[in-house]
């Protein structure tokens, strides 16, 4: 059993979209998807529960040879950090299931069936301990999600899914030579091919200076267009601004955090040196991510896009996290995913349900609903203060324990990555507070406005567990953080380590 | 022991907000709300009683007590608990915000009676008193950001509480959004100044922060810097240069709401900030004499505005902008308990000024223009009796609380610094006098300049038993800080009382020097004299000259329009800084760097391949001849390459 849950875990939501295939009416399908992605949550639930915070290396793992004369096998297990993207996963599926109920109303057993398989698709990538298994569900995740634009998005929806699906496709192609190469690599050095991530996390640092930048940059090239790290970014407002809701929720939510994950899992334990000649030059694209984000987003007129660019923000507050290289940095690094998770989820969703009413995302539209929605405008307030990082909700543990990390920082050594990425707190404050003024508050003087209806119980059913989240991290962020302290700690001491030799850093 | 039940004055607060914010709309009656919302604060104002009475019974050394409730954030080196401090200082603050606190809170009964949004008032009060008390209880920098940030939020909340409404030239919400953003720039200084105590001492515990600070060998750049970072903190929560801007527009709150948080309570948490970090401050004698020019130049700054303005609540604003500047005047000389006496008194006098300029606008109808205003004192005597004391404890007239506190900033600020401060610091108060003279005269003495409409009334008794109390405060409060050179060497109850908290830095500066008696009177004579002029040239001129300030105003035309448009500070920030950065992010950022040139390269990229692709493809026509005749070439070039190879 224990040993099997991940694979469960994976072959559920597989089971559920052949199910649905054969049912015919909307609401029965609507309720078996829901089902079933709640089942994996309930697993991922166990898999928390069974968790052991303490042990280094992977549980719940599993291996079964599958492409025998290569090497390759299906080989999965979960450390730190990645059970917790596990748990997003499996818990912002079923909320965005639940979103859909009426915002999609046409094709919903496609949707349904597409829904279930990006998860497993999405699972697929946190769980994976080959590389080649890694990248066949690195792959496969972008097939559903090109359809769920294309079919159910915006007006320019076609465009906006074949630049997504062409970009992310570009980068994981050099993801792919890499991953070949380093299978050539080890054969080298074991005498035998092999993708496996747990042998490369032994051979891979090992390659020399220049190819080894080589290598980490095919992978970093391919994680950052994920991520998305400026300035490779400009897929990410397209897509997100004509997805359906749903879309952008498990976007923003998750596919985003498989580009961070990424670099986390891949780039700094496989490639150490690499990783810190780079450190630099990457902080400073992710600090251009934190202030440019917020700037664009700061004067969007359409409430959808200035989210989307405010995700470019604060997944660059991720990226310094990582590249910072401390534990605090990290472990803030790997919350803040979840923060962003949660609280970008939760904007996404309060944009559709505003949406569904008025059919405007124009904030200048808006105006005064305060008063003629006030359930409504109190969760936007609620996930805006949770964006902004206010003490007492997620974002700000997440923040604090990124820029207290990077500024103590062996590997970036100096105070002025903190300085500019800490004035993101600021911008923060301006474009969040901005829309919120020029939305809620204010006159009535869009008519169309006046008799809007409230937020129905469904909607509030699919907000308040995020809510919840929220102010737990907030709070005790201690549930959380335990799970990633020895992982996170795994990769400090194993890049810092590794370079201590050749590029003289001093471990603190 | 009622110390260890600190908590309760944490989680009361707590409780009335979720009380009242989750059902107060079904809860509709006013009386219930009021009293749910009140006891909230009410509760915890008897725990700190308690616990002053207990603390007062331990030995002077042993007054810091540390409850701690539970481990917050513990990642790396950083381990972060929810635990309040309870020491001579915080309990102090202690009793100024709740004390104080509750008294605005039954006075809002009355003054919020009617308001559709009664329920959110109080749920949104009795969350700023939680965030507040987690300030100054807390036993770290990161719970006391916390209630940093958390009542910021409050103060944002409740000066757009009124969102629909109209203010000055914008909304109340624009004025909301402003506060929040200003603080917020604030609040990046004072991460900075986190991270870099992190860095220095490896932890955010107080305890473990301040006794490094003052054992371990760090030089004084790094803690310049730190204080530095801190203090910039400091200025946007305090209002003070530059960062003051936000204070004058918060005045679009509802007045009980100015006098809680923007003039008693929140915006001294730079002071006590400052103050609760003094050993670090005193290892920075470069940052500390930053501070006092600051603190000067903006206690002077803003009386200068407030002698001209006609709106009460601005003209109150400044007011308090300006004695914020004396708090900082005093920290900067390094006499932080002064200061921390300045900011009790303060909150007495202060609040008070603002509960009246609301039972002024309540009774005239939301009138606060005071050149519409004259001879109220016959329809309001209350509200223009307790006025009046806390206009006379501002201006430092001798024995009301003002007067004690304001005079040992002013002689600190001679004996621990020079001849220039103190100037400036007299001339200041001389046009503190003056100004709030000004107001009373105009508003309740004199010709009645307001129509028929208008039937002014003396407030409730909800609303003006608060304004006795805190007038009794204000006229008494300053006995228990009587100068030693009146009391004897330790007399000086609050001084003595508090001093525990400042001895490390106290050490650390060694402030030396040699003052008589004979000086510290004569210059406080000088002062009171001043003061007294002060008034008395307010009342010359805007009770019988009443054309002598048209007359003044219209001679030095151009320094009164500056002074009217508050140094145009608003208007340069707003060209200089506002709209470049808007600007500059929407054409260059967005339209030019993001649409044009990022996606242009994207998109173009595509677009290249695929004309290319266009040519290439003309390869593949599909008529047989053309790729015979293509082959045949191709046999013919390889049969010559061959040919030639061989010869």
């Amino acid at each position: 059993m224990e040993n099997n849950l991940i694979t469960y875990l994976l072959a559920l939501p597989v089971a559920g979209s052949i199910i649905i295939l054969y049912l015919k009416k909307d609401n029965i399908i609507r309720y078996t998807g829901l089902i079933f992605s709640l089942a994996v949550f309930i697993i991922s639930l166990v898999m928390y529960f069974r968790f052991d915070p303490a042990i280094d290396g992977f549980q719940f793992y599993h291996k079964t040879s599958w492409i025998g004369n290569l090497n390759i096998s299906y080989q999965v297990g979960v450390d730190g950090l990645s059970l917790l993207l596990v748990m997003l996963t499996a818990f912002l599926t079923p909320l965005t299931l639940i979103s859909s109920w009426s915002a999609i109303n046409k094709k919903v057993k496609e949707f349904t069936f597409f829904m279930l398989l990006l998860e497993m698709g999405m699972l697929g990538v946190f769980v994976s301990l080959d590389l080649f298994l890694f990248y066949i569900f690195w792959e496969a995740m972008l097939i559903p999600m090109y359809f769920i634009i294309g079919i159910w998005g915006g007006e320019s929806r076609i465009y906006a899914s074949v630049k997504f699906f062409i970009y992310t496709m570009f980068g994981s192609l050099l993801m792919l030579v890499a991953i070949v190469w380093l299978g050539v690599y080890a054969s080298g050095v074991l005498g035998y091919f092999s993708t496996d991530y747990i042998e490369l996390n032994n051979v891979a640092p090992g390659i020399a200076g220049t190819m080894q930048n080589f290598m980490f940059l095919a992978f970093a090239f391919s994680f950052a267009i994920k991520v998305p790290l400026f300035p490779l970014h400009t897929w990410l407002p397209d897509a997100h601004v004509q997805a359906p809701t749903a879309g952008s929720v498990i976007l923003a939510g998750v596919l985003l955090k498989m580009g961070t994950y990424g670099l986390l899992r891949f780039c700094l334990p496989l490639f150490p040196s690499a990783s810190i000649y780079f450190a630099p030059a990457i902080s400073i694209l992710a600090i251009i991510g934190i202030i440019y984000g917020a700037l664009v987003a700061m004067v969007q007129t359409d409430m959808k896009k200035l989210v989307a660019y405010s995700s470019v923000a604060h997944l660059g507050f991720v990226v310094l996290g990582i590249f910072a290289m401390t534990q605090e940095s990290i472990q803030g690094a790997v919350i803040q995913m979840v923060n962003h998770g949660l609280s970008t989820g939760a904007l996404f969703l309060l944009v559709g349900i505003i949406y569904e009413r008025t059919h405007t995302r124009e904030i200048s539209k808006y105006g005064g609903i305060a008063k003629v929605v006030p359930v409504f405008s109190f969760a936007l307030l609620f996930a805006s203060l949770s964006s902004v990082g206010l003490p007492g909700l997620n974002g700000f543990v997440g923040e604090f324990l990124i820029l207290l990390g990077s500024f103590k920082s062996p590997v970036l050594n100096s105070w002025w990555y903190t300085v500019f990425a800490a004035s993101g707190v600021i911008f923060a404050a301006v474009y969040l507070l901005w829309m919120y003024q020029r939305v809620a508050f204010g006159e009535i003087k869009n008519p169309a406005m006046k008799d809007i209806k409230d937020m129905n119980k469904r909607e509030m059913l699919v907000l308040a567990p995020v809510f919840i989240f929220i102010v737990w991290i907030g709070v005790y962020p201690g549930t959380f953080l335990k799970v990633s302290e020895v992982s996170t700690k795994h990769v400090v001491n194993k890049v810092v380590n590794n370079s201590i030799n050749e590029v003289g850093i001093n471990a603190d | 022991m009622i110390t260890s039940l600190i908590y309760l004055a944490v989680l009361f607060p707590l409780a009335g907000f979720l009380i009242n914010g989750i059902y107060g709309r079904k809860i509709r009656s006013e009386k219930i709300i009021g009293i749910i919302g009140s006891a909230a604060v009410g509760i915890p104002f008897l725990v700190s009683i308690g616990a002053f009475i207990e603390s007062l019974g331990l030995p002077p050394d042993n007054r810091e007590i540390i409850i701690s409730l539970f481990n917050w954030m513990n990642a790396g080196g950083l381990n972060v608990n929810i635990a309040y401090q309870i020491d001579q200082l915080s309990l102090i603050m202690a009793l100024v915000v709740t004390g104080v606190g509750f008294i605005i809170h039954v006075y809002s009964i009355g003054y919020m009676h009617g308001d559709k949004g009664f329920w959110r008032f109080f749920a949104y009060m009795n969350l700023f008193i939680f965030a507040m008390m987690n300030l100054i209880l807390a036993d770290n920098f990161v719970l006391l950001f916390l209630g940093w940030e958390g009542v910021g939020l409050c103060s944002y909340l409740l000066i757009g509480f009124w969102y629909d409404r109209k203010f000055e030239k914008s909304t109340t919400a624009d004025a909301a959004k402003k506060a929040f953003i200003v603080n917020r720039i604030g609040d990046f200084g004072f991460l900075l100044g986190m991270f870099l105590i992190y860095l220095t001492f490896g932890s955010l515990n107080f305890n473990d922060v301040f006794s490094r600070a003052s054992a371990f060998g760090v030089n004084e750049t790094t803690f310049s810097f730190i204080a530095l970072f801190l203090f910039i903190g400091a200025t946007g929560k305090s209002a003070q240069i530059p960062l003051f801007v936000w204070l004058p527009d918060a005045m679009a709150g509802p007045t009980p709401v100015s006098a809680l948080i923007h003039a008693a309570t929140m915006v001294t948490a730079g002071v006590y900030m400052v103050a609760r970090c003094s050993i670090i401050f005193a290892s920075a004698p470069v940052i500390l004499s930053l501070i006092a020019v600051i603190g000067l130049l903006t206690a002077l700054f803003a009386a200068s505005i407030g002698l001209v303005q006609n709106d009460i609540k601005k003209v109150l604003a400044y007011s308090t902008i300006s004695q914020l500047g004396y708090m900082f005047l005093a920290l900067g000389v390094g006499a932080f308990s002064a200061g921390i006496f300045h900011l009790m008194t303060h909150a007495f006098f202060k609040a008070l000024l603002f509960l009246g300029a609301g039972s002024v606008i309540h009774a005239m109808h939301e009138e606060q223009n005071i050149q519409n205003y004259g001879g109220l004192k016959k329809h309001m005597p209350k509200t223009a009796l307790t006025f009046l004391i806390a206009a006379l404890a501002i201006s430092g007239i001798p024995p009301l609380s003002g007067f004690f506190s304001k005079d040992e900033i002013l002689w600190y600020s001679f004996s621990q610094g020079n001849i220039y401060f103190w100037l400036i610091g007299v001339f200041t108060a001389l046009l503190t006098a003056f100004y709030m003279f000004r107001l009373y005269f105009l508003s309740f003495e004199g010709k009645e300049r307001f129509g028929n409409d208008k039937h002014p009334h003396e407030s409730p008794a909800v609303m003006t038993y608060p304004l006795i109390v805190l007038a009794v405060l204000s006229a008494v409060g300053g006995f228990v800080g009587v100068p030693e050179i009146f009391s004897g060497e330790h007399g000086n109850f609050f001084h003595s009382w508090i001093a525990p908290v400042f001895s490390a830095a106290e050490r650390k500066m060694s402030l030396y020097g040699f003052h008589t008696h004979f000086e510290e009177i004569l210059l406080m004579v000088i002062s009171v004299v001043g003061a007294a002029a002060s008034i008395y040239s307010a009342r010359y001129i805007y009770l019988h000259r009443i054309k002598l300030a048209d007359r003044l105003s219209s001679r030095f035309g151009r320094i009164y329009g500056i002074l009217l448009n508050k140094y145009y500070v608003d208007e340069v920030y707003d060209k200089v800084i506002v709209d470049p950065v808007v600007k500059v992010s929407d054409k260059l950022f967005w339209k030019i760097a993001d649409n044009w040139f990022i996606d242009g390269i994207v998109n173009g990229t595509a677009t290249v391949i695929t004309s290319l692709s266009q040519y290439i493809r003309k390869i593949q026509t599909g008529v047989a001849q053309s790729y015979a005749l293509i082959m045949m070439a191709g046999i013919a070039a390889a049969l010559l390459w061959i040919i030639i190879s061989n010869l």
